[in-house]
């Protein structure tokens, strides 16, 4: 298979530091939409740099489609690379109107150009605004604009640095929503840059997760969530309950009593268990706990337990009880917990 | 009002360059560096030469440095330099503080009034103190009641700092201002909560906020007075410029030379103490930050004395030179005979000095992309030395072009194009500056964004980055303008013979004692740099 975009031990060092990208190998699909998540700092943002051309790679290898466009021996300016980007803070062009804007990229005859725009503006539903300023939109319309222009010249991938950021949260999930249906009715290949573990879950085909600059794992969001590669990873797309246990195949023995396992372990392993793997009752099945305290989210509540020793976990419920602050309940395994190795 | 493109740049308050983010390409990065190289090698080479003349003149030169008579000007230097700074600093401090933080009637007016002092060159306000101070001069018919029929006159020491007193003290208000309006007013809040009284407060929290501010006025006034002509000139004050222009007048180069040598390394110990003092000491931020409202605090009884005060400095600041000469406009006194048509003097002054705004714009370019996006220690270096006319008084950067051209371009020797380069070294800075900040604030993005839609890095700075900056750049060079239309020794060193200015013109109507001559070009000046200071400052709070 051709992957629009290819990266081989990509790495980049800015003077004297660590390494801010380190030894990233990663292949993006054709039509596909994928997600660097990372921690802010974590060199995901450089990463999107070197792609666009930005940022010269100290070693490693990029391909955007059949061309290599960086590696010892080329570098090609990003001017050539045919990458669009949508930026953080959008970056339009204060002295020039939407349209302006959108065709900024564009060659061709005045007609083409004139068609293109009106066809961009068609598809992110601003053509009453061609004639507008940048300052004159409100921040989802910025948005659009944004991703219009990037779209415009037809790049072969489209790169995103934290687009939603600058929204507000009521905002963020409509304009989410329409760059998705935007880029899957362009049949756009995407990748996209967020610090925000429910936003990529949410929007992706695949995550790929980044700490310090090394590529961690790369699934779908299901396993992302549900089977994270370590600890790290999992307590940073989640809540992740981490209970030490001592495995005997395909159980072990925890304070939460025998818990299955979905992978095949022994001896001293840490479980991890998402707040809505464990089951709260008032009834007699599953281990004494203690309510701390109670989050009420509407569709479901988050609730702070003490098991009798003082262990502290984190559930996740429907709303069909109530569970108050004081409440005594019992608390038991749902689903089966994943094991990790026990550190130090 | 902001003070930025008035402060020369150098002199930031916070001089914290933005990230360089933008990359470019080794072409355009050696097309820029190798302008940015030949402009600074204009400008190094004369001060070079200079130097080399210093040197030259061997035992002789340090026999004339040593006599009695040259460590008197030194000494004459540092005491008006002392002086004026002092008494600068006296003034600006309530003045700002009045007009930024109190409840005093009118202050926006009253500031402005204080400020317009200096848009009034040097020399003319000198002029104009001759004859108020003088014996019988405005001052003396104010004190008549009292029995005062005539008065001393006013010359030397204590003239040459009462003009450059009253020239630079806005050069204080204005940093002193921003840092006033710009401090952390909850910090104030919490000393009153802890019990300080209102005095305590001032002292221990607002002042110590004010001080990368308060040093930065009073380096301004102080190398201001170092570098000043025109004051110490009209008033007969035996200080450097003076000394320097009168030997180069009578073309004694080496001992020139040998005093403008000594003058820069004046002005260069006194950068490195202050940059000494700065890092040795706590530096508080300042002129960032939310600008919260200020409350402003009541004068009560003090209101009278307070605006007394203000109207004081406004008095001897900016009405006394603007009366005396409407007086010798409307007064008999004697006119210059040789005539100079009014528009003669307005085309070659506003000519010469738009030129050198476009020259020192031009040149500042390169050295301004240089500046904002190269982190290598080899164009930083550069930069700093196209900033030399930061340090060069206008007369030493005069003095080493004409020994220059004498020794090695006699032809270009009193030519508009040898003056023009004098106006454009001494104000390059300015337009670096500008043209500099202008760039600063220009998202990095933005060049990004175009280079990824497609867009060559040079197609990019002619598509985005040179219109988002025109503004920015258009200051700098009424900055120039402004500054070159008052600018005198230059002027008088390397003009060509019979090349009249408004500078030149009220000099020498001075000089031959036809005050009337003076009048009208003095007004005339005043009004244009008026107007040309009121379009810079719009322009900054248009851009805000």
């Amino acid at each position: 298979m051709e992957f629009p975009l290819q990266t081989d031990s990509l790495t980049k060092t800015f003077n004297g530091q660590s390494p801010a990208v380190n030894d990233i190998t990663l292949s993006v699909r054709p039509g596909e939409f994928l997600t660097l998540l990372g921690p802010s700092g974590s060199g995901k943002t450089t990463m999107l740099r070197l792609l666009a051309g930005f940022e010269i790679p100290t070693s490693g290898r990029i391909q955007i489609g059949e061309r290599i466009v960086a590696d010892e021996a080329h570098f090609v300016p990003p001017e050539q690379r045919k990458v669009g980007m949508v930026f953080q803070d959008y970056a339009l062009f204060p002295h020039v109107d939407v349209a302006g804007n959108i065709g900024f990229g564009l060659r061709g005859s005045r007609r083409e150009r004139d068609k293109r725009v009106k066809d961009m503006l068609a598809l992110v539903g601003l053509m009453a605004f061609a004639t507008r300023m940048p300052h004159e939109l409100s921040g989802g319309q910025q948005q659009r604009v944004a991703l219009a222009r990037a779209l415009a010249p037809g790049p072969d991938i489209l790169l995103l640095d934290e687009p939603f950021s600058n929204l507000d949260t009521g905002l963020r999930a409509q304009v989410r929503t329409d760059v998705r249906n935007i880029l899957l009715e362009t049949e756009t290949t995407a990748l996209f840059v967020t610090h925000d573990q429910e936003e990529a879950l949410t929007l992706s085909d695949e995550i790929a997760v980044i700490f310090d600059g090394r590529l961690v794992q790369v699934a779908t969001p299901h396993v992302i969530y549900n089977r994270p590669i370590n600890r790290q990873v999992a307590k940073f797309v989640g809540d992740a309950n981490i209970l030490p246990a001592e495995a005997h195949g395909m159980i072990a023995a925890s304070k939460l009593g025998e818990v299955k396992l979905f992978h095949a372990r022994q001896g001293q392993v840490d479980l991890m268990i998402r707040p809505e793997a464990l089951a709260i009752s008032y009834d007699e099945r599953g281990k004494p706990a203690t309510v701390l305290w109670r989050e009420f989210h509407g569709h479901y509540q988050r609730l702070g337990l003490a098991l009798e020793d003082g262990t502290r976990l984190i559930a996740r419920t429907g709303v069909d009880r109530y569970f108050g602050r004081g409440n005594e309940v019992r608390v038991s395994m749902a689903l089966p917990a994943l094991a990790y190795d026990r550190v130090g | 009002m902001q003070i930025s493109s008035l402060i020369p740049p150098g002199f930031r308050l916070n001089g914290r360059r933005q990230r360089r983010t933008a990359r470019w390409h080794i072409g355009n990065r050696q097309l820029v560096q190798s302008l940015s190289l030949g402009v600074v090698a204009l400008v190094m080479i004369p001060v070079v030469y200079l130097f080399a003349g210093a040197v030259g003149a061997g035992q002789e030169g340090v026999d004339y440095l040593l006599r009695a008579r040259t460590l008197i000007i030194i000494g004459n230097s540092i005491a008006l330099m002392l002086a004026t700074t002092f008494f600068a600093t006296l003034i600006a401090l309530p003045f700002a503080w009045l007009t930024s933080r109190s409840d005093l009637p009118a202050r926006k007016i009253l500031l402005v009034l204080g400020l317009a002092a200096m848009v009034i060159p040097s020399y003319l306000t000198a002029v104009t103190y001759t004859e108020a101070f003088g014996p019988k001069g405005i001052l003396q018919s104010l004190l008549e009641p009292l029995g005062v029929d005539r008065l001393p006159g006013i010359k030397g020491f204590a003239g040459a700092t009462l003009t450059i007193t009253f020239v630079t003290f806005p050069y204080i208000v204005l940093p002193v201002r921003a840092a006033l309006l710009h401090s952390d007013r909850s910090l104030e809040e919490a000393g009153q909560s802890l019990g300080l009284s209102r005095w305590q407060v001032f002292r221990q929290i607002t002042l110590p906020q004010l001080r990368p501010a308060l040093s930065a006025g009073m380096l301004m006034t102080a190398l201001y007075s170092l570098s000043d002509f025109g004051a110490v000139a009209v008033m007969h004050f035996n200080a450097f410029t003076r000394a320097i222009f009168i030997q180069t007048e009578s073309f004694r180069m080496d001992k020139a030379s040998v005093l403008g040598l000594v003058l820069i390394v004046m002005t260069l110990v006194l950068l490195f103490l202050q940059s000494r003092l700065r890092h040795g000491g706590r530096h508080y931020r300042i002129g960032t930050g939310a600008s919260r409202e200020l409350t402003t605090m009541a004068l009560g009884r003090w209101k009278y004395p307070a605006l007394f005060f203000c109207g004081a400095v406004i008095f001897v600041g900016v009405a006394i030179p603007l009366l005396v000469l409407f007086k010798w406009l409307f007064g008999h006194t004697l006119t210059n005979p040789i005539q100079v048509s009014l528009s003669e003097l307005i085309s070659n002054t506003v000519g010469v000095s738009a030129v050198s705004a476009a020259v020192a714009s031009l040149a500042a370019f390169p050295l301004a992309l240089l500046a904002i996006r190269s982190a290598s220690r080899f164009d930083r270096w550069l930069v700093n030395l196209a900033y030399a006319g930061n340090v060069l008084p206008g007369i030493v950067i005069a003095l080493a072009l004409v020994f220059y051209a004498t020794q090695h371009m006699l032809s270009l020797y009193q030519t508009l194009p040898l003056l023009i380069m004098g106006y454009a070294i001494r104000y390059l800075p300015f337009s670096i500056g500008a043209t500099e900040s202008a760039f600063a604030q220009i998202n990095p993005r933005f060049e990004e964004a175009a280079r990824s839609l497609g867009l060559t890095s040079r197609a990019a700075l002619l598509r985005i980055t040179v219109p988002l900056a025109r503004g920015g750049i258009l200051a700098g060079l009424a900055l120039v303008f402004l500054n070159v239309m008052k600018e005198l020794p230059t002027t008088l060193i390397l003009r060509p013979i019979g090349f009249r200015t408004f500078a030149t013109r009220i000099w020498s109507a001075y000089d031959e004692a036809f005050l009337s001559s003076i009048a009208l070009p003095g007004l005339v000046l005043i009004a244009v740099s008026a107007l040309a200071l009121a379009v810079i400052l719009r322009r900054e709070k248009a851009a805000q």
